[in-house]
């Protein structure tokens, strides 16, 4: 039943493509609805069960003998993120039904839309972390697919490569990094390695596995300087942007994180690589956020810099912190979608999302400018909102992490908490500017494409929802502390925990931290024109996105350059390579492994007309070097064959030299009668450099394959087979010539596919001489 | 006698392989040929050479040479002559086709990349 859940919408999926061709008529988004519904219901009925602490483990073999099983686990963590993906959804896929015209690429996009559901089920549900992999980089695919949705627009295939890029790249890190966990711990399952995680800590190699999944986990939670990818991947419609890039993909990494909190966590490493970067992230997306026009471009940094958020909390992992990471990973998606929701409204109904053409919607759009209203002022953390809460939490853990005993990381202490403020100072900057800007101020409707009014009622009931969700929390908290996310904190702190979270603490530091941010707030916000000239004195070039485009730019023209230097597409100078480095391997091997053996003891005596005989084919091969005419060659050729033949004879081999010889008469005719066609031999005009590296190669093989023939002549790994043959050529075989035995008994089948090879070349040979070419039209 | 032959197939190995990273058809074509000789030497050579009596039952020798390389070298030498012959016509029918000896001449054209 549980894979059932992970595996239905891939399965829908496939049936997506025949509703939208055979019932055009009704948008495919009503058929696909009750696929999230249906499994978001199912898993809520898992709640009850995470509340008295059960787990659920459910297997389904996949390669045990590698120790990869398709396990899919359900604990406080997991089932929080599954619940986020189901809900959120099916209000993604209610609002897309509203959102998108019919009249566009709907089978596309719900195919995607529901493989990415079940991909991102997968990552959140698995117990494997090969398993997990596999999902994680379909989610990458699938987020891929869906930012390029509209293909035709060449910021939206900018955006799809870029994001493909970037988080397939941290894929490979992360899948490096579960390698090297599977090296140390000897096993895929998360639930083994959070048993062997002191064994994991001690490893030598834990730094460099730290750092891999680290790198998989920031590029996908687009955390600093990998975040470039998220605010390009906005070209993707609003409903994506809302689900993928700021509710659950987004989010994987810190899934991630939080989920090998228990296997990874606890060193002076982990705290300053993940609160570092996270801490990094938060100030510098809201900062960047304030500059921008675009809305959507404003959540995306705005995004960026709550992930940074959280994954800076996970990074102190102390209990306080992870429990405000889980409460604020739940708000963020509450407020943030509803968010998005808005800023689609506002671009449907108004035609553009740039905040300097919009203003004083809310007289317009009321219904709207409430939801915007929740969602912002939830954001820069103000009450009664479900964001002040955890937000409150997160200044109090990054207060306390200064207490901590972390050693050389002392200074940490106050500088947290320092960065904390300013960067919740930037988020509120730019949550005023979002509704105001958009909601207040002066009307400018000659500057809009659209006359805009409300949006429909179905297109606003997932925003309604959501927005609702973060009053609720905001005002009663006490209904998701204790049911989601203590669970949730749980399963990474692993010690129970009691989550009590109330308004009013005294006049506490975190207190003092919000009034400051608001404070310097609002200041600043009122001298905003100010401000914003902060942002022209940055230095362009330092741009991360000009670093990311050079990269692209210049990776392909430079691996061009290097290929097209060595794939020549003449044969013969890969014959060269091939050659060259086959010489080079074996001499390596003989060299390396001792391969090379002398030995002048066990050697047959020579008489002096053997001495002649190789003279003669040695004089012949240097014949055919310097013959200025064909037949001299093909003569030469024919006496080196023949002598060959008579070496056969000394080597008591005499079906060798019959054979042989009627073979070599009948080249030799063979070879005389195409060569008559042939033009004469000329002497070849080559390049100093390519002759050396011919004679060099040639020189090189040469003397690798005499020292393998004596070697070999030298060295007995084992007894010859020789002895079966001799035994059984006669009682088995029939006959006393044990050669023939061997090809026509022994090894009969062998011969049968020789001839086979033989019947090819003839008909290849028959193929050659009948058939013409034609050409077309002749 | 092992180690004469083992310098015999080193040469042979050596001129062979130049011929073949020849531009001419017709030296490649020979080299095919002379790299199947210094093959079948090698195998020779690796068994070990005039030891025994020839591989023919019911002489009363007490010792045979061995008769497997025998039995490779002689599919191989079949082999190798199939593929001359093949190479051959090949040879013949891209000198009148395309009017040169010269493998680089061979190039597909332009139109058809």
């Amino acid at each position: 039943m549980l894979h059932l859940s992970v595996i239905a919408p891939f399965l829908f999926a496939i049936l997506v493509p025949f509703l939208r061709r055979y019932l055009p008529q009704t948008h495919t988004g009503w058929f696909v609805l009750p696929i999230p519904l249906t499994i978001a219901i199912y898993l809520s009925s898992f709640l009850p069960q995470i509340w008295q602490d059960e787990k659920i483990i459910r297997t389904i073999e996949w390669i045990p003998s590698l120790g990869i099983n398709f396990t899919l686990f359900v604990d406080g963590l997991s089932l929080l993120f599954a619940l986020l993906i189901t809900w959120i959804g099916t209000l993604v896929v209610l609002y897309s039904a509203y959102y998108l015209d019919k009249k566009e690429a709907l089978g596309n996009f719900y195919v995607y839309l529901l493989m990415f559901m079940g991909a991102m089920l997968g990552v959140v549900l698995s117990d494997n972390l090969v398993v997990l992999y596999v999902f994680w980089e379909l989610t990458s695919l699938s987020s891929f697919l869906l930012i390029g949705f509209w293909y035709y627009r060449e910021r939206s295939v900018y955006g799809a490569q870029k994001s493909m890029l970037i988080t397939m790249a941290g894929g490979f890190a992360m899948l490096a990094g579960i390698v090297l966990l599977y090296v140390i711990a000897g096993t895929f399952s998360i639930r083994e390695l959070i048993e062997k995680a002191d064994v994991i800590m001690a490893s030598e190699l834990y730094l460099p596995t730290l750092i891999l999944i680290l790198l998989g986990a920031f590029t996908k939670s687009a955390q600093f300087p990998f975040h470039v990818w998220l605010p390009d991947a906005m070209e993707a419609p609003t409903p994506v942007s809302a689900y993928l890039h700021s509710a659950t993909m987004v989010k994987a990494g810190l899934y991630l994180v939080a989920r090998l909190t228990p296997v990874l966590a606890g060193t002076p490493d982990w705290l300053i690589m993940v609160s570092g970067v996270g801490i990094i992230t938060l100030v510098w997306g809201a900062f960047i956020a304030i500059r921008q026009t675009d809305l959507k471009a404003i959540l995306a940094f705005s995004t960026v810099s709550q992930l940074g958020l959280i994954m800076t909390l996970l990074g102190i992992g102390t209990d306080l912190a992870v429990t405000a990471a889980v409460f604020h990973l739940f708000n963020h998606s509450a407020f943030k979608g509803c968010l998005f929701m808005v800023a689609g409204i506002v671009d449907h109904e108004a035609g553009t999302r740039d905040i300097r053409k919009l203003g004083g919607l809310a007289a317009l759009m009321p219904i709207s400018a409430t939801l915007a209203f929740i969602g912002t002022f939830a954001m820069a953390g103000i009450p009664p909102f479900n964001g002040f809460l955890s937000k409150e939490m997160f200044f109090d853990a990054t207060w306390k992490a200064g207490g901590l005993d972390y050693g050389f990381l002392s200074w940490l202490g106050p500088v947290l908490p320092a960065l904390a403020v300013l960067g919740s100072i930037f988020t509120f900057i730019y949550s005023m500017m979002l509704f105001f800007k958009t909601f207040k101020g002066s009307t400018k409707l000659d500057q809009l494409p659209k006359k805009p009014h409300e949006a429909p009622k179905g297109m606003l009931i997932s925003p309604i929802v959501l927005g609702a969700i973060a009053v609720l929390v905001g005002l009663f908290p006490s209904l998701v502390a204790g049911t989601i996310v203590a669970p949730a904190a749980e399963a990474v702190t692993l010690v129970p925990q009691e989550v009590k979270i109330s308004y009013w603490h005294g006049f506490t530091p975190p207190l003092l931290m919000t009034l400051t941010v608001v404070g310097l707030g609002t200041l600043i916000y009122w001298k905003l024109a100010g401000w914003l000239k902060v942002y022209a004195a940055l230095p362009e070039t330092l741009s991360i996105n000009r670093f990311y485009d050079g990269i692209t730019n210049y990776l392909p023209v430079a691996s061009g350059k290097i290929t097209g230097w060595y794939m020549t597409g003449s044969l013969r100078d890969y014959l060269a390579y091939i050659l060259a480095a086959m010489s080079l391997i074996l001499g390596f091997t003989l060299l390396s492994q001792g391969g090379i053996a002398f030995d002048y003891t066990n050697l047959a005596p020579i008489a002096p007309y053997e001495y002649l005989l190789v003279a003669i084919i040695v004089l012949a091969v240097f014949t055919i070097f310097f013959a200025q005419s064909r037949l001299v060659a093909i003569i030469a050729l024919g006496i080196v064959g023949f002598v060959v033949s008579l070496l056969f004879i000394i080597f008591r081999a005499p079906d060798l030299a019959l054979t042989q010889m009627i073979v070599e008469t009948v080249s030799v005719s063979l070879f005389l009668l195409a060569f008559y066609h042939l033009p004469e031999l000329k002497k070849e005009e080559v390049k100093p450099r390519t002759k050396f590296i011919n004679i060099l190669v040639s020189g090189a093989i040469g003397i690798i394959f005499a020292l393998v023939a004596f070697s070999a002549h030298n060295t007995k790994l084992f007894e010859t087979i020789a002895g079966y043959y001799l035994e059984n050529s006669y009682k088995l075989g029939g006959g006393k010539n044990v050669v023939n035995v061997i090809l026509v008994d022994f090894r009969g089948l062998d011969t049968m596919f020789e001839i086979t090879v033989l019947a090819i070349a003839a008909l290849g040979i028959y193929g050659l001489i009948k058939l013409r070419l034609t050409k077309k039209g002749e | 006698m092992e180690l004469l032959i083992s310098l015999l197939v080193g040469f042979l190995f050596a001129s062979a392989v130049y011929l073949m990273l020849s531009r001419n058809i017709l030296r490649i074509i020979v080299g095919t040929g002379l790299i199947s000789h210094a093959a079948h030497l090698l195998l020779m050579t690796m068994g070990g050479l005039k030891r025994g009596a020839t591989p023919f039952l019911g002489q009363g020798a007490t010792a045979y040479t061995d008769p497997l390389p025998h039995a490779l070298i002689l599919t191989s030498i079949v082999i190798g002559f199939g593929v001359t012959a093949f190479l051959l016509v090949l040879a013949y029918r891209a000198y009148n086709e395309l009017g040169s000896a010269d493998i680089n001449d061979y190039r597909g054209l332009a139109e058809d990349e």
